[in-house]
């Protein structure tokens, strides 16, 4: 049957908006935690852990995201771990996004002057207290826009969810679009929907870039 | 026993050899000028003694401490030694008072407000107590590196190493700097300078020692070495920038 596109379509699509959100959080959250762990193993001063930390990244940004999707959904189940789409969404978005904040966030580390950790080293500081009162917060300014940009990103890729049964946003779009038959109405509004959600985020971005910037 | 004693120090950095068999003992109270032409070793050696590099033969022990043992703790020795480095090396994103207190407080726990006061007293005899809550973006290159000696002295040294540290002022900024530095020999501060201001090496340096191609290649007191050169290579040395 197909039925108007109306109302309920659009109410439907911004709820499915709500799991695109959803599952860029919990990407964020937790590649973000991988991410730090990365960025601080390839700046430490001990040769494998960078290593470990250069091949993962390697690895991971040569493995097409849709690929880990299948990996921890598909993958998971075959050697006896059954798990809920959601856990292996969450899984995969970690791996990677850790291995692209870490990149990112390395990056910024290395930003900063090597002359900023021999200070600290000269003033007795340790590896650890040297990265947070010094290299850290000089970094952070660095990092920002990348990640900002990284996350923009992250909010639309959160749509290949949607190929191991994710009704996700664009998802959503493609189940309003088979029963209306109005992909133009459809596809306007998730157009819009995210760009609701990325610009902000870019505007936040470059609002705190400013003030930073001020503070500097 | 000597403050700081380097026995027979051999520094290399893969097939470079930068340091040779040096050795230097400096007591309590000296005041040490080191010369050398560019790549002499005069950074690394400086940069030797308080661990910042390691040594592949010889010793360094800082009042009886070894610098080179494994089972030194480099953090506790640096505390006790400071370092002054030609780019100031400030923290850009700290406050003067931050920048000096960051260390008391982390490494000593000393309470943030004793440690705004130790900051004030260190900058009071640098001169520059009323720049306590500025940052380093908004200070001279003279200003900055003398905020670098109070950061370094807040830390109560008993050792303080000093790298070019006016080679990247101007004249003017040189003398205000130099003058720092005249205040603490007042106080008996041990001090181990390399420095391209032969002047001051003459007025204030106990001894001056020249370095030649990763040698000590000679020393002795400050107006001797520098008046009368034993070798040729220190006069070319000394015709060079005296001229
Ligand atoms: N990290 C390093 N790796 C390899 N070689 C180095 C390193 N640091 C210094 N060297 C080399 O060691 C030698 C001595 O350098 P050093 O910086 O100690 O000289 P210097 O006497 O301080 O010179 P300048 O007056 O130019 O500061 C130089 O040949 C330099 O190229
Ligand atoms: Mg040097």
């Amino acid at each position: 049957m197909i039925r108007e596109f109306g109302w309920i379509d659009v109410f439907y699509l911004v709820a499915a908006a709500r799991w695109t959100i959803a599952l860029t959080v919990a990407a964020f959250i937790g590649g973000g935690i991988v991410g730090v762990v990365m960025a601080v193993l390839r700046v430490s001063g001990i040769a494998p852990l960078r290593w470990f930390a250069f091949l993962y990244v390697q690895v991971v940004q040569g493995t097409p995201l849709l690929v880990l999707l299948f990996l921890f959904f598909f993958g998971l189940a075959i050697v006896g771990l059954p798990v809920l789409p959601w856990i292996a969404v969450a899984l995969a978005f970690s791996v990677y996004g850790g291995a692209f904040l870490g990149e990112i966030w390395r990056g910024a580390l290395q930003a900063i002057p090597k002359t900023q950790w021999e200070a600290g080293s000269a003033l007795g500081l340790s590896f650890t207290e040297q990265l947070r009162y010094i290299i850290v917060p000089q970094a952070v300014r660095v990092a920002i826009p990348p990640t900002v940009g990284f996350l923009v990103q992250l909010i639309k890729n959160t749509s290949l969810a949607a190929t191991i049964g994710f009704v996700e946003l664009t998802r959503e779009a493609q189940l309003t679009t088979a029963s209306t038959f109005q992909p133009f109405a459809a596809y306007m509004i998730v157009a819009l929907l995210y760009f609701l959600l990325c610009f902000p985020l870019t505007q936040w971005s470059r609002h705190l870039e400013r003030k930073i910037n001020v503070a500097a | 026993m000597s403050l700081l004693e380097i026995e027979n120090v051999t520094k290399t950095y893969d097939a470079l050899t930068v340091l040779t068999d040096v050795s230097l003992l400096v007591e309590t109270g000296e005041i040490i000028a080191i010369i050398g032409r560019s790549g002499s070793g005069k950074s690394t050696l400086l940069r030797c003694i308080n661990g910042l590099e390691s040594i592949q033969a010889g010793r360094i022990v800082i009042d009886g401490v070894e610098v080179n043992d494994p089972g030194t703790d480099l953090r506790k020795l640096r505390q006790q030694v400071g370092i002054v480095f030609q780019g100031f090396n400030l923290f850009p994103h700290l406050s003067v008072c931050r920048n000096i207190t960051l260390a008391p407080t982390v490494t000593k726990g000393i309470a943030e407000a004793d440690a705004r006061e130790l900051a004030r007293e260190a900058l009071v005899s640098v001169g520059l107590e009323d720049k306590i809550d500025a940052y380093p973006d908004q200070l001279s290159g003279g200003q900055q590196q003398r905020v670098a000696i109070a950061r370094s002295l807040a830390m109560q040294p008993k050792l303080m190493l000093f790298d070019e540290i006016t080679s990247a002022l101007d004249p003017e900024l040189t003398g205000e700097v130099l003058r720092v530095l005249e205040e603490m020999s007042r106080t008996g501060m041990t001090m181990v300078l390399v420095t391209h201001e032969m002047g001051f090496a003459r007025r204030f340096g106990s001894r001056v020692v020249f370095m030649h191609e990763g040698r000590v290649w000679e020393q002795g007191p400050a107006a001797d070495t520098l008046g009368k050169p034993k070798t040729k290579e220190l006069e070319t040395f000394l015709n060079a920038v005296l001229h």
